[in-house]
C-alpha cells in the first residue's frame, strides 16, 4: 500500500529533526518519504515474531571505566571552532525574557 | 622503478634502504597533485606546508633508527570524517566548512605513530551519505579512468587519489559500502574489517552500528599492512573489539588449497552486469584451479538488506547529526528570530538535500507510533540477515560476489531516483549489518575500459582468510594497470 505522507507528518517530522523546509523542499519530502516508507513496508513480508531486535551484532556489555579526567584543557582552542564565544563560553541566542 | 609505481610497501622499503625520502615522496606527490587534482577533484584540503614539516621530521626518525615500520615515510590521504588536529574537516559538508578539530582520529594517530605522511583530506559524499561522490558541498570527484564518471562513494576522494596516484594509499569509511564500491570503480583495493576492529574514536558519526574505518590501496599487501596498523583496541571507543590477532600480514600467502568458497546464487541474478558476472565468475575458476573448494548456495534475504539498513542508518543518522546545531562550532546562520529558529535554520542551510532526506527518514521511523514498526522491524530483520550469514559461514570460509551490479555510472545520472541509487549497494550493505569483514578488489574490465570490482566477505573476525584468498588471486591475475597509466 503506498504511503501518503500528510502536511501534518511532515511538519511534525521537521520539528523532531530541527529542518525548517521550504514549501518546495516539503512536497519533494513527502513524496521521498511516501516512496522510501513503499519500500521499507517489504520488510513487513518477513514473520519476525519471536526475533529479538538486534541492535548490536556482537554480545557485548556497557564498557565501564574510571571517570578520571585523562584529556588536557583544551577550552581555548574548543572555543576557536565557536561561532561565537565571550568570556571563555558558547555564545546563545537570547532563550527567554 | 620510479617512486610513483611503487606501492606504499615497496616506498617504505626504498626509504629505509636509503634509495630515495621521505620528503622526496611527499614532494613527488604534492607535485602530482598540484598537476592532477584539477581535473579529479580528490582533495578538499591539501596541507602542502604540514606535510613538507612531517616528511623531514619523519625522515629524520627513519635515519635515526627510531621508526622502522613497514609504512614509515609513506604519504597518505585522509577522509575528510576524520579528525585531524589543527587541519580543516569539513565532511564534505557546508555546516562544517570552518571546523578545526582539537584532537585527531585513533585510526590517523596510529598511522602517524607509524611514520605516515598526511598529504591532505579527501572528497566524499555528505556525510558519508551516498554513493558517487556528488553530494559533496566541495564539487564532485571524477574517475580517474574516464572523468565523465563517478568515482563512487562515498569515499570516493580516497579511492580516486589512490587511482590517479595522487597518494600511495588512503583511509575511507565504510557504513553500507563506502569504501569497497569506490574501490571496484577506481581499481583499487578496500577492506571494511570486522566491526570494532578499527576504533571509530574521531570519526564523524553517520550510522554509529555500521561504521567502520578501512584502507584503500593499490594492492592485497599494501591492505594487510594498512590495517595491521590502524587495528587496535580503544578505550575511547566503547564498541571497540579487543583482538590478538591483528597480524594481519601474516595471511599474505599465496595458497587457496581447500579454502571453501561459496557463490551466493541470489547475488548473480536480475541486475547484475554481464561483463561484471563474467568477471567475477572467472575469479571463481581461477581459485578452484588453484585449489579451492567453490560451490553455489542461496543466501537468502538479499532484497531485505536495502531497506533494513536505509532504517537503521538514517534513524543513528538522525540522532548522530543532531549535534550540528550552530553553537559549538561549524555554520550558524545569519538572520534568525531566537535559539530554535537559529538551530533550524542553521541546519536547513548547512546540510545539502541526501542529508537532510535521511534524517527526515529517520526522525520518522524513531516517532512516536512508527518505532515498533519501522526501527524495531529493521533490527529483528538485521538479526535474520546474520543468522543467514551464520549459517553461510557453517559452510563456506570466504563469500565471493561482485561489489557492484554495473561500473561506475556516469556523472549525474545516479542522484535522480534515490531508490535506485540505494539498489546500487544490494551486495555490500548486508555486510555492515552482520558486522563482516569485505574486501574489494579489481579483477577486470568492461567494454569502456572501467575497473570491475570483486569482493570476499568473511565470517566476523576472519580477515586473514579474505587477505589470503585476495593475495592468492592477485598472484594468479598479475598486476592490475594504474589509472595514471590509461588517461596520462
Amino acid at each position: 500500500m503506498a504511503n501518503i505522507i500528510s502536511d501534518e507528518t511532515i511538519e511534525y517530522v521537521g520539528i523532531l529533526a530541527k529542518l525548517e523546509l521550504s514549501d518546495e523542499e516539503k512536497e519533494q519530502a513527502k513524496s521521498d518519504m511516501g516512496r522510501m516508507l513503499d519500500y521499507i513496508d517489504k520488510l513487513g513480508e518477513l514473520d519476525t515474531t519471536d526475533v529479538e531486535p538486534m541492535s548490536h551484532v556482537f554480545p557485548v556489555q556497557n564498557v565501564f571505566r574510571e571517570d578520571v579526567v585523562t584529556n588536557a584543557d583544551t577550552r581555548e582552542q574548543l572555543l576557536t571552532n565557536a561561532p561565537e564565544q565571550k568570556n571563555g563560553m558558547f555564545m546563545v541566542p537570547k532563550t527567554f525574557d | 622503478m620510479s617512486i610513483m609505481d611503487m606501492t606504499a610497501v615497496e616506498l617504505a622499503a626504498a626509504i629505509k634502504a636509503g634509495k630515495t625520502t621521505a620528503v622526496e615522496a611527499t614532494e613527488a606527490m604534492l607535485a602530482r597533485i598540484e598537476e592532477k587534482d584539477k581535473n579529479y577533484n580528490c582533495y578538499v584540503t591539501v596541507d602542502k606546508k604540514g606535510a613538507l614539516a612531517q616528511a623531514k621530521e619523519i625522515q629524520t626518525k627513519i635515519e635515526a633508527g627510531e621508526l622502522t615500520g613497514p609504512l614509515a615515510g609513506v604519504p597518505v590521504a585522509i577522509k575528510d570524517n576524520m579528525c585531524t588536529e589543527g587541519l580543516l574537516t569539513t565532511c564534505s559538508s557546508k555546516i562544517l566548512h570552518n571546523f578545526v578539530p582539537t584532537y585527531t582520529a585513533e585510526a590517523v594517530l596510529n598511522l602517524q605513530r607509524a611514520g605516515a605522511v598526511i598529504l591532505g583530506k579527501t572528497n566524499m559524499d555528505e556525510f558519508a551519505m551516498g554513493s558517487t561522490t556528488e553530494t559533496s558541498a566541495y564539487g564532485v570527484t571524477k574517475n580517474p579512468w574516464n572523468t565523465e564518471h563517478v568515482p563512487g562513494g562515498s569515499s570516493g576522494g580516497s579511492a580516486a587519489a589512490v587511482a590517479a596516484n595522487e597518494c600511495y594509499y588512503a583511509l575511507g569509511s565504510d557504513t553500507g559500502g563506502s569504501i569497497r564500491q569506490p574501490a571496484s570503480y577506481c581499481g583499487t583495493v578496500g577492506m571494511k574489517p570486522t566491526y570494532g576492529t578499527v576504533s571509530r574514536y574521531g570519526l564523524i558519526a553517520y550510522g554509529s552500528s555500521l561504521d567502520q574505518i578501512g584502507p584503500l590501496t593499490k594492492d592485497v599487501t599494501d591492505c594487510a599492512t594498512v590495517l595491521e596498523m590502524i587495528a587496535s583496541h580503544d578505550e575511547k571507543d566503547s564498541t571497540s573489539v579487543e583482538r590478538q590477532d591483528t597480524d594481519f600480514t601474516s595471511a599474505l600467502i599465496d595458497d587457496v588449497q581447500g579454502m571453501r568458497i561459496g557463490i551466493p546464487s541470489d547475488y548473480f541474478g536480475e541486475g547484475l552486469d554481464e561483463e561484471v558476472k563474467a568477471a567475477v565468475l572467472k575469479v571463481a575458476e581461477q581459485l578452484e584451479q588453484k585449489g579451492a573448494v567453490v560451490e553455489n548456495f542461496d543466501l537468502s534475504l538479499v532484497e531485505y538488506a536495502i531497506p533494513t539498513y536505509y532504517t537503521i542508518a538514517a534513524a543513528e543518522a538522525s540522532s548522530n547529526l543532531e549535534r550540528f546545531d550552530g553553537i559549538k562550532y561549524g555554520y550558524r546562520t545569519q538572520d534568525y528570530a531566537g535559539l530554535h529558529n537559529m538551530y533550524k535554520k542553521s541546519r536547513s542551510e548547512g546540510f545539502g538535500e541526501e542529508v537532510k532526506r535521511r534524517i527526515m527518514l529517520g526522525s520518522f521511523v524513531l516517532s512516536s507510533g512508527y518505532y515498533d514498526a519501522y526501527y524495531l522491524k529493521a533490527l529483528r530483520v538485521k538479526a535474520l540477515i546474520k543468522k543467514a550469514f551464520d549459517e553461510a559461514f557453517s559452510k563456506y570460509d570466504v563469500i565471493l560476489g561482485p561489489v557492484a551490479p554495473t561500473t561506475a555510472p556516469k556523472l549525474g545520472s545516479s542522484l535522480a531516483d534515490p531508490i535506485k541509487m540505494y539498489l546500487g549497494d544490494i551486495y555490500t550493505i548486508a555486510v555492515n549489518l552482520a558486522g563482516l569483514p569485505g574486501i574489494s578488489l579489481p579483477c577486470g574490465a568492461d567494454k569502456n575500459g572501467l575497473p570491475i570490482g570483486l569482493q570476499l566477505i568473511g565470517d566476523c573476525f576472519q580477515e586473514k582468510k579474505l587477505i589470503q584468498t585476495a593475495y592468492t588471486y592477485e598472484k594468479v591475475r598479475g598486476a592490475f594497470p594504474a589509472a595514471s597509466k590509461e588517461v596520462g
